[in-house]
C-alpha cells in the first residue's frame, strides 16, 4: 500500500472536489483518495503498481482537470525514499552494534571475565550473531549474490565474503568442536585455541553500515545546491484575466500570460515589464547582492524576489524555459559529467576488488605455510583483515563528491560550470584573453565629457545637442539623448533637422542655426576650433570620439562620448595579474581607442590585440595557445559574449561567457558568468583550484589509505614490529575512509571564493 | 611440506587463478539497440554493454531492482547524465550520441560498469 500526493490542476470549487475523488476512486488499485481544494493536493492511497500514476492522470483527465505528478520539478519523492532508507539503517545499526557489543563483551580476552556467564557461551553468541548475519547482512549478501551472477564484484562482495568467513568458521568452532582435532588444519594439538569469532563478523556488519549510514548523511550534503536552487521555485502566480486577478498554478501560467507581482513576492517565470518599476534582489540567481532597479521594458528573472514596488509585467519564458530552469539542467548536467583526473582512479576501482580478493586467498596461503602457530587462525583472521579493509568506495567518491560541491559552490555564486572538465582545467589557465567591447566595456556608449568654451554651461550644451540628435538614430546620438534624460534636461522642439553623413547634424531652435560634428563639419562650417584643438586631441587620444556644437557658426561646447568600462574591471584584471595570469585584450577598434581602454583597466600596451576582425579571434586564440603552451604548460581562456566571440570561446581551452552575453555565445562556453561580474572571472578560476585541491587530497587519502592498510592488514609489518591488525579495527578504518572522503568534499562549501 | 600445506598452497593458486579468469576475462555480450531498451539495475547492469546508432535518440530506462545504495545512481559522464534511480521504478533517460565510439556508464561510486557502444 502506497500513499502519494499529486497537483491537481484545474479546480475551483467544491463540487470539483468531489468529481476529482471520485475520478480517482475508480482507478483499480485506489483504495483512497482526498483532495484538498486549498491546496489543490489529491492525496491517493493505492496499491503499488508502476502503471498506476498514469492511470490516475487519465482518470483525472477524462473528467476535465489535470494530475500533476510532484516529480519532475522537486525532489520530494527522492528526499522522503532517502529519509526512509537512512531510519532503516538507523535501527539496523543500533542493533547490529548492541548484539555486536554483547558477544564482544563475553568473548574479548581482557574484557570476558566480567561478562555474565551467559554472554560467554558459544552457543548463546552464535544465536546473536545469527540475525546481524542473515538479516541485517543480508544486504551485502543481496548485492553480492546478483553482482556474481555477471561476474563483478563490488564493496559487498568483499564484506559479504570477510564476515562470511569467520561467521561460518565460528558456527563450525561451536557446533562441531569435537572435529577440530582431527582435522589437519595448524596444528591440531593446539585445538583448544579454536575460540569461535561472532564478534569479528557482527561487529564488522555494525561499523561498516554505521559508515554507510554517515556517508549517506554527507552525501545529501554535496547536492545541496540542486536542492536549493529547486525550492527557489515559486508555487503561484497572480495572473490577470478579463481585469481580475486570479492566482493559478506556475505549472499553469503560460507565455504571454500578464502576472501582477506586489512587494515582498516572488517573481513567478521570466518576463518583461509592461507597467510599473521596483528594485528587485536577484542575488538567488545570479549572486548579485545589490538589488537591480526595474523599470517598463526590463527583463526580470524567474524565482527573484520583488523588493519595493507593484508592477505587471508579460511572461515570456515558462517551464523548462526559464532561466532558473536552465540554470538546474547545466549544474546538473555538470555533477554528471566526469572530470579527466577521474581517470585513473576508475581504472583502479574497476581492477581492485578482484585483486584485493587475490590478495585476500595469497595472505592465507601464506599465513598458513609460514604463520606462527595457531597458523590456521592467523591465516584466516588475516585474509578477513585484508577483505574488510579494502575500501574501493573511498577511491569512487573522491572526485564526484568534490565535484558536485564545486559546482554547487559556483552556481550559488553566480558562476555555472558546464561540466567538470571545465572545472578541472580552469585551474591551469595562465593567459585569459578579453574581448573589449560588452566584456570590458558596456558596449554602449556614454557622454563622458562636456567641456564648455563659451557662454553657454555644461547642461546647457547637452540640452541644446540633445535637442538637435533626438531625431538621428547614429548610437552616438543615443548616448547624448540619453545624458540629457538622466539629467531630467527638458529639450525644445528642433525645426529643419539634418543629418549629415560623415558631418554630424544641423537644425533651427528658436531661430538660432544649431550644428553638432566632427572636425571636417566645423571645418565646412567655417566655425574656429583653434582655442581647444588642444583639448580635443587629448580627449581623443584617450580613446573618446568628440562632438563640437556651435550655435550661428560659433563655437559653444565640446561633447565626448566614448564606451566607458564596465564597473569593477580593472579589479577583475588586478585580481587576475595577482594570480600571474597574462591578460590580453583583443578588439576591431583602432589601436587608439584599444589602448585608452586598456590603460583605464591595467592591461600592458603589448597584450593589446587590436583591428582584429571578428572571424580573426579564434586564430589569434590558437596562436596565443601555441606560443603559450611552448613556453610554459598553461592554458588559455577567453572571455566573451557577442556572437562574433563564440567560436574563440569554443577554441580557447576555457571558455568563459558573460551571462548577458548572446545565446550562442553561452552554448559554447564551458563557464558562464550568470552574475555578470568580471571579478568572477578570478573567482572561476579560485573556485578551479579549491576544487582540484580537495580532488587531489581526496585521492591522495583513498589511495594512500589502500595501499598502505592492505598490506598491514597482510601482515608485512609482522616479522619486523608483530604488529597484526584486528578485522574489528579494520572495519572501523573502512567505514572512516568513505566518510573521511566525504566529509573532506563537504567542506569546501565553507571555503571562500 | 605437510599435505595440509600443499593442498592449501595449490587450493590458493586455483582459488587466485580462478578470480582473475573469474572477474577480469570476462567477455561481454553486446545487444543491439534501436530506438529504447531497458536495462535491470541488480548486481550490475543487464544488458551491460549495448549498441546503439549515431545521430539517433535512444531512450534507455533504467530499473533498479537491487537495494544497495552502490547502485542508487547511474552516471553517463561523456552525456553529462547523472540520475537517482528510485528502487523499482522506471527512469528513462534519452542519449542522441553524435559520433561513434565506445561511452562507458556506471554507478555513482564507479563500481558498476556498462558500456554503450555508438555505430
Amino acid at each position: 500500500m502506497e500513499k502519494k500526493t499529486y497537483k491537481v490542476v484545474g479546480m475551483h470549487c467544491a463540487s470539483c472536489v468531489y468529481t476529482v475523488e471520485k475520478a480517482l476512486k475508480s482507478v483499480e488499485g485506489v483504495k483512497d483518495a482526498v483532495v484538498n481544494l486549498a491546496t489543490n493536493k489529491a492525496t491517493v492511497t493505492h496499491t503499488q503498481e508502476e502503471a498506476v500514476e498514469d492511470k490516475l492522470a487519465q482518470a483525472v483527465t477524462s473528467v476535465g482537470y489535470r494530475l500533476v505528478s510532484d516529480q519532475p520539478f522537486d525532489g520530494h519523492t527522492e528526499d522522503e525514499e532517502k529519509k526512509k532508507e537512512l531510519k532503516d539503517l538507523k535501527i539496523k545499526v543500533v542493533i547490529s552494534l548492541i548484539l555486536g557489543g554483547l558477544i564482544l563483551w563475553g568473548s574479548f580476552p581482557w574484557i570476558m571475565d566480567t561478562a555474565p556467564k551467559l554472554l560467554q557461551n558459544f552457543y548463546v553468541q552464535l544465536l546473536l550473531a545469527i540475525p546481524v548475519q542473515f538479516w541485517i547482512g543480508l544486504t551485502f549478501y543481496r548485492a553480492a549474490i546478483p553482482a556474481l551472477r555477471h561476474r563483478t564484484a563490488n564493496m559487498d562482495t568483499l564484506v559479504a565474503l570477510g564476515t562470511s568467513v569467520a561467521f561460518f568458521y565460528s558456527a563450525f568452532v561451536t557446533l562441531f568442536p569435537y572435529l577440530l582435532p582431527v582435522l589437519p588444519i595448524g596444528n591440531s594439538s593446539l585445538s583448544t585455541s579454536f575460540m569461535p569469532y561472532f564478534d569479528v563478523s557482527t561487529i564488522i556488519i555494525g561499523l561498516i553500515l554505521l559508515g554507510r549510514y554517515f556517508e549517506a548523511k554527507a552525501k545529501a550534503g554535496t547536492s545541496e545546491a540542486i536542492k536549493k536552487l529547486i525550492g527557489l521555485q515559486a508555487k503561484t502566480a497572480r495572473v490577470v484575466r478579463d481585469k481580475k486577478e486570479v492566482d493559478i498554478l506556475i505549472e499553469e501560467v503560460q507565455v504571454g500570460n500578464i502576472i501582477r507581482v506586489r512587494p515582498g513576492e516572488k517573481i513567478p517565470v521570466d518576463g518583461v515589464i509592461i507597467e510599473g518599476d521596483s528594485s528587485v534582489d536577484e542575488s538567488m540567481v545570479t549572486g548579485e547582492s545589490i538589488p537591480v532597479d526595474k523599470t517598463k521594458g526590463d527583463t526580470i528573472i524567474g524565482a527573484t524576489m520583488n523588493k519595493s514596488g507593484t508592477f505587471l509585467y508579460k511572461a515570456t519564458k515558462v517551464g523548462k524555459d526559464t532561466m532558473l530552469a536552465q540554470i538546474i539542467k547545466l549544474v546538473e548536467e555538470a555533477q554528471g559529467s566526469k572530470a579527466p583526473v577521474q581517470r585513473l582512479a576508475d581504472i583502479i576501482s574497476s581492477y581492485f576488488v578482484p585483486i584485493v580478493i587475490m590478495l585476500a586467498i595469497g595472505t592465507f596461503v601464506v599465513w598458513y605455510i609460514f604463520g606462527p602457530s595457531p597458523s590456521f587462525l592467523f591465516a584466516m583472521l588475516n585474509m578477513v583483515a585484508v577483505l574488510i579493509i579494502a575500501c574501493p568506495c573511498a577511491m569512487g567518491l573522491a572526485t564526484p563528491t568534490a565535484i558536485m560541491v564545486g559546482t554547487g559552490l559556483g552556481a550559488n555564486n553566480g558562476i555555472l560550470i558546464k561540466d567538470a572538465e571545465a572545472l578541472e582545467l580552469a585551474h591551469k589557465v595562465n593567459t585569459i584573453i578579453f574581448d573589449k567591447t560588452g566584456t570590458l566595456t558596456k558596449g554602449k556608449p556614454e557622454v563622458t565629457d562636456i567641456i564648455s568654451v563659451n557662454k553657454l554651461k555644461e547642461n546647457g550644451i547637452l540640452k541644446f545637442a540633445a535637442a538637435i540628435e533626438k531625431g538621428s538614430e547614429h548610437s552616438l546620438a543615443e548616448a547624448i539623448v540619453k545624458a540629457a534624460e538622466s539629467k531630467q534636461l527638458v529639450v525644445s522642439a528642433v525645426e529643419g533637422f539634418r543629418a549629415i553623413a560623415g558631418h554630424g547634424v544641423e537644425g533651427i531652435i528658436h531661430g538660432d542655426k544649431i550644428i553638432l560634428g566632427n572636425r571636417r563639419f566645423m571645418n565646412r562650417e567655417r566655425v574656429s576650433m583653434a582655442s581647444v584643438s588642444e583639448q580635443i586631441s587629448l580627449l581623443e587620444n584617450s580613446g573618446k570620439t568628440v562632438m563640437m556644437l556651435a550655435i550661428d557658426s560659433k563655437l559653444e561646447g565640446l561633447i565626448a562620448v566614448a564606451d566607458t568600462i564596465k564597473e569593477n574591471a580593472d579589479e577583475a584584471i588586478s585580481l587576475l595579474q595577482k594570480m600571474r595570469i597574462n591578460v590580453f585584450m583583443i578588439t576591431g577598434d583602432n589601436k587608439r581607442t584599444a589602448f585608452a581602454i586598456a590603460k583605464q583597466v591595467g592591461i600592458k600596451k603589448e597584450n593589446v590585440l587590436a583591428e582584429v576582425l571578428p572571424q580573426e579571434k579564434e586564430k589569434n586564440v590558437k596562436k596565443l595557445q601555441s606560443t603559450n603552451y611552448k613556453l610554459k604548460p598553461g592554458l588559455v581562456g577567453f572571455v566573451g559574449d557577442g556572437i562574433n566571440d563564440a567560436p574563440a570561446l569554443a577554441a580557447a581551452d576555457v571558455g568563459i561567457a558573460m551571462g548577458s552575453g548572446t545565446d550562442v555565445a553561452i552554448e559554447v562556453a564551458d563557464i558562464i558568468l550568470i552574475n555578470k561580474d568580471l571579478r568572477s572571472v578570478a573567482k572561476a578560476i579560485n573556485l578551479s583550484k579549491k576544487t582540484m585541491k580537495t580532488i587531489k587530497l581526496n585521492l591522495f587519502w583513498a589511495f594512500g589509505y589502500n595501499v598502505i592498510l592492505i598490506p598491514v592488514a597482510m601482515g608485512v609489518l609482522y616479522p619486523f614490529a608483530k604488529i597484526l591488525l584486528n578485522p574489528i579495527f579494520a572495519s572501523f578504518a573502512m567505514a572512516m575512509s568513505s566518510i573521511s572522503v566525504v566529509t573532506n568534499s563537504l567542506l569546501l562549501k565553507r571555503v571562500k571564493i | 611440506m605437510t599435505v595440509d600445506k600443499l593442498l592449501v598452497t595449490i587450493g590458493g593458486i586455483v582459488g587466485i587463478i580462478f578470480t582473475y579468469w573469474f572477474f577480469l576475462m570476462k567477455k561481454e555480450k553486446v545487444v543491439e539497440v534501436s530506438g529504447s531498451v531497458n536495462i535491470i539495475v541488480d548486481g550490475g547492469y543487464s544488458p551491460s554493454t549495448i549498441s546503439i546508432p549515431a545521430g539517433k535518440t535512444t531512450k534507455i530506462t533504467f530499473l533498479r531492482k537491487d537495494p544497495s545504495n552502490c547502485l542508487e545512481e547511474v552516471v553517463v559522464p561523456d552525456f553529462k547524465i547523472r540520475e537517482f534511480l528510485p528502487l523499482n521504478k522506471k527512469i528513462t533517460v534519452e542519449i542522441t550520441p553524435k559520433k561513434t565510439g565506445k561511452f562507458g556508464f556506471e554507478c555513482g561510486m564507479g563500481m558498476f560498469h556498462g558500456s554503450l557502444i555508438v555505430q
